[in-house]
């Protein structure tokens, strides 16, 4: 997208705890989807996490702190990008925090308002169509919750996923349907979270698709974690390995080599 | 009724386990969705509808006392009495009187969950007082000792063989599962109540402040009977039903039908403006409305306020996947799913309430379905902000919340955190990409594998490969 005239886009990756610690090839994909659309990437080492189990906990505090320090690790990136809908989600939230008359308020704004999910921005803000990735098979999509209701992510990711030769799309009933992750939900409440989640499987397994695929990795660590409990065959996948072409990897919950050995 | 809700997490687990139940949540969750669904798609103006909903509530909150004291005014000219009460028990006390003063032995009651909020039938049945429910479903729940799940679906989490049962054991009857049967078998029983009832109990959906009208909205009609045929009519409602104007109350009868059970009205509209008229052909001689507060006018000016705006409709339950998952019973008091996890802590107390707001993935299906917009999400948060001021969450969640912000106000060590947990899980998951047992993450690993991380984390590889670029 960007030459020799236009100076590339600078924008921050929100890597988010769980792509660090879990899955950093989806930090990787996203960095190389960026670049593919004329950005560039710089990973601010100020970042931790997005402060979610702390807000959702009700430790106003401690989101405040680790708001101000996200804010001020990306300060100066026109735009600040992640692959999760739901940590986005959260910067979102962070002008709650503030009342009108601390200047972090404005702040606070001003991240939001450059604060992307990596799918919203590929496609909504720099209408990129440039997909360059090859993927044979069935796959179906997961919707997110904060992804789709606080950040309008729908379409998005299947637009860009329709670009992929040789993927054929296979919705699910209940797309929309929370899979009972919630942060920590999950273990607090184990037992109704294994429901909804059994009730996601069931689903996605319904779908006849091979490849499960979604855009927040705490979703999809849930699903896959329950799908090899169940010993069934669906791979699950985050969007940004199919976008840029990276699935040669095992997918979520499997593993090719030693993974003892890989350290 | 007994107050259940600190035992949330082993009603919800007892009611994952209970086939009957579960089945009967399938049923819910297959019905009403879609209903709304349809009835939602089949009205373009629906979305503008909310808003305009949304701003007139906030506007009567704003002015509750005005429009209180105006429908007040109008009941009475209607020949009408209004009481106010402040507490359950007021509301209680103030039944009975009337009751008494008429002597009464049998009540009939149309559905009302503010009754349950006030305990009421307990109460008058201690004081020698009969009531008999005529909603159907109020009906098999009365005959069972049961109560509400669903607040417009109350009998929801009752399959066709438990009616059959019920009417069995109570009526004498032959047993039947023919639901037809059934219907015919209640309403005779039921037609014998009506008549014989001294005063008869209603709720109202809404307020009329211009008209003093109260307006309840049925599908069986149980409700006109209640009010028309006895004597004595009361109506026990909580103070935020009130609307301006009727013109303003067709519009959240509107939302009202179409959000509940997907229809565009209810089968029964009914208002009741006052005492009966000389030339009435037929209506109560006392009209009476108990006007319930319970603890809302100190949501007023608060952050709950938006709760106030709740319209009863039920979408909010009947989207919810935990509701869908536990029924409404596991919630352990009268009001259950999203709105009930706002309502319950102010109601009952965070002390006791407090797993219900914590029960939730915060996904939001309920706000994306709300008529009125109430952002439940962020009022569950809110009373979480509560639980955390007031020091009520377990110690381990803010020993566990403690140590892990120790950390991610600290980058640096952070780093070295994530980069040792994650070395470990890699050990721990060996050859095989997940784990099937954590002891720390029981949780997770009771019911499902954990993935393990794929290699050194993301912040190790990237500065690795910055130093490689730039040699
Ligand atoms: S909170 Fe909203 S969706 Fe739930 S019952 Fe009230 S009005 Fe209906």
């Amino acid at each position: 997208m960007s030459d020799a005239h236009t100076p590339p886009i600078k924008v921050g990756l929100f890597v988010t705890c769980l792509a660090d610690m879990f899955r950093p090839e989806v930090a990787f994909a996203t960095v190389k989807l960026l670049e593919q659309a004329g950005c560039s990437v710089d990973v601010p080492d100020t970042q931790t996490c997005c402060g979610q189990p702390a807000f959702n906990s009700g430790d106003n505090q401690t989101s405040r702190d680790i708001a101000r320090q996200t804010i001020k690790a990306f300060d100066g990136y026109r735009y600040v990008v992640g692959p999760s809908g739901s940590c986005i989600g959260m910067l979102h939230h962070y002008p709650e925090l503030f009342t009108e008359d601390d200047p972090w308020k404005a702040r606070a704004e001003d991240l939001k308002a450059r604060a992307f999910e990596i799918t919203s921005f590929l496609v909504d803000e720099l209408g990129f169509s440039g997909i360059q990735s090859r993927f044979n098979g069935r796959i179906t999509y997961h919707d997110s919750c904060s992804g789709l209701r606080e950040l309008g992510i729908k379409q998005q990711p299947r637009q860009l996923l329709a670009e992929i030769d040789g993927v054929e799309m296979h919705e699910m009933q209940e797309a929309e349907t929370c899979c009972g992750f919630g942060g920590t939900f999950c273990v607090k409440y184990p037992d109704i979270s294994n429901r909804m989640v059994s009730n996601k499987t069931e689903f996605a397994a319904d779908s006849g698709a091979e490849t499960l695929v979604g855009g927040d990795l705490g979703c999809l660590l849930n699903m896959a974690g329950k799908l090899k409990r169940e010993g069934r065959e669906i791979d699950v996948r985050h969007v940004v390995e199919l976008l840029a072409d990276m699935t040669d990897n095992a997918a979520i919950g499997e593993a090719d080599y030693d993974l003892g050995k890989a350290i | 009724m007994q107050i259940k809700s600190p035992e949330f997490k082993q009603s919800a687990r007892i009611a994952l386990q209970d086939e009957n139940l579960q089945k009967a949540l399938g049923n819910l969750k297959a019905g009403f969705p879609g209903k709304r669904a349809a009835a939602v798609a089949r009205m373009p103006e629906f979305e503008e509808l909310r808003d305009q909903a949304r701003d007139l509530k906030n506007h009567i909150l704003e002015h509750l006392d005005l429009y209180l004291e105006e429908f007040e005014a109008r009941v009475v000219e209607n020949g009408g009495q209004v009481h106010w009460c402040r507490t359950s028990e007021d509301a209680r006390k103030t039944i009975l009187q009337i009751c008494r003063e008429q002597d009464a032995k049998t009540v009939t009651k149309g559905k009302s969950m503010v009754t349950e909020e006030i305990n009421l039938n307990e109460y008058l049945e201690e004081n020698g007082v009969r009531p008999v429910e005529t909603d159907l479903g109020e009906y098999i729940l009365q005959l069972r000792g049961d109560h509400p799940s669903h607040i417009i679906a109350p009998a929801i989490h009752l399959n066709l063989e438990d009616v059959s049962e019920a009417f069995h054991e109570h009526h004498k009857r032959p047993k039947s599962d023919d639901p037809a049967e059934l219907m015919a078998e209640a309403r005779e029983m039921l037609r014998k109540q009506f008549v014989a009832a001294d005063v008869g109990i209603t709720g109202a959906n809404f307020l009329v402040a211009e008209t003093g009208s109260t307006i309840i909205v049925t599908n069986e009609g149980n409700g006109d009977l209640t009010q028309t045929l006895p004597k004595t009519h009361i109506v026990v409602s909580s103070i935020e039903k009130v609307v301006p104007t009727l013109e303003d109350m067709s519009l959240f009868l509107r939302l009202l039908a179409r959000s509940a059970t997907g229809q565009e009205y209810s089968v029964y509209n009914t208002l009741s403006s006052g005492n009966r008229r000389p030339d009435d052909q037929d209506g109560p001689e006392n009209f009476h409305v108990v006007l319930v507060d319970n603890g809302r006018s100190d949501m007023v000016g608060t952050q709950f306020q938006e709760m106030l705006r709740c319209i009863r409709c039920s979408a909010c339950m009947n989207h919810c996947p935990v509701y869908g998952s536990v029924g409404g019973h596991s919630y352990g008091w009268v009001y259950p799913g999203p709105m009930g996890s706002v309502l319950t802590p102010q109601m009952i107390g965070i002390e006791k309430a407090g797993l219900l707001p914590n029960a939730s993935t915060f996904c939001g299906k309920c706000e994306e379905v709300c008529p009125v917009r109430i952002p439940l999400p962020k009022l569950m948060r809110h009373w979480r902000e509560k639980e955390f001021e007031k020091h009520l969450s377990p110690k381990a969640v803010r020993w566990g919340l403690g140590g892990w912000a120790f950390f991610a106000k600290r980058p640096g060590l952070y780093r070295l955190m994530s980069a040792s947990a994650s070395r470990f899980m890699r050990l721990l998951g060996g050859k095989k990409g997940k784990v099937s047992s954590l002891p720390m993450a029981a949780g997770w690993t009771d019911h499902r594998d954990m993935p393990v991380p794929t290699g050194k984390t993301f912040m190790q590889q990237w500065k690795a490969r910055q130093k490689q670029e730039s040699k």
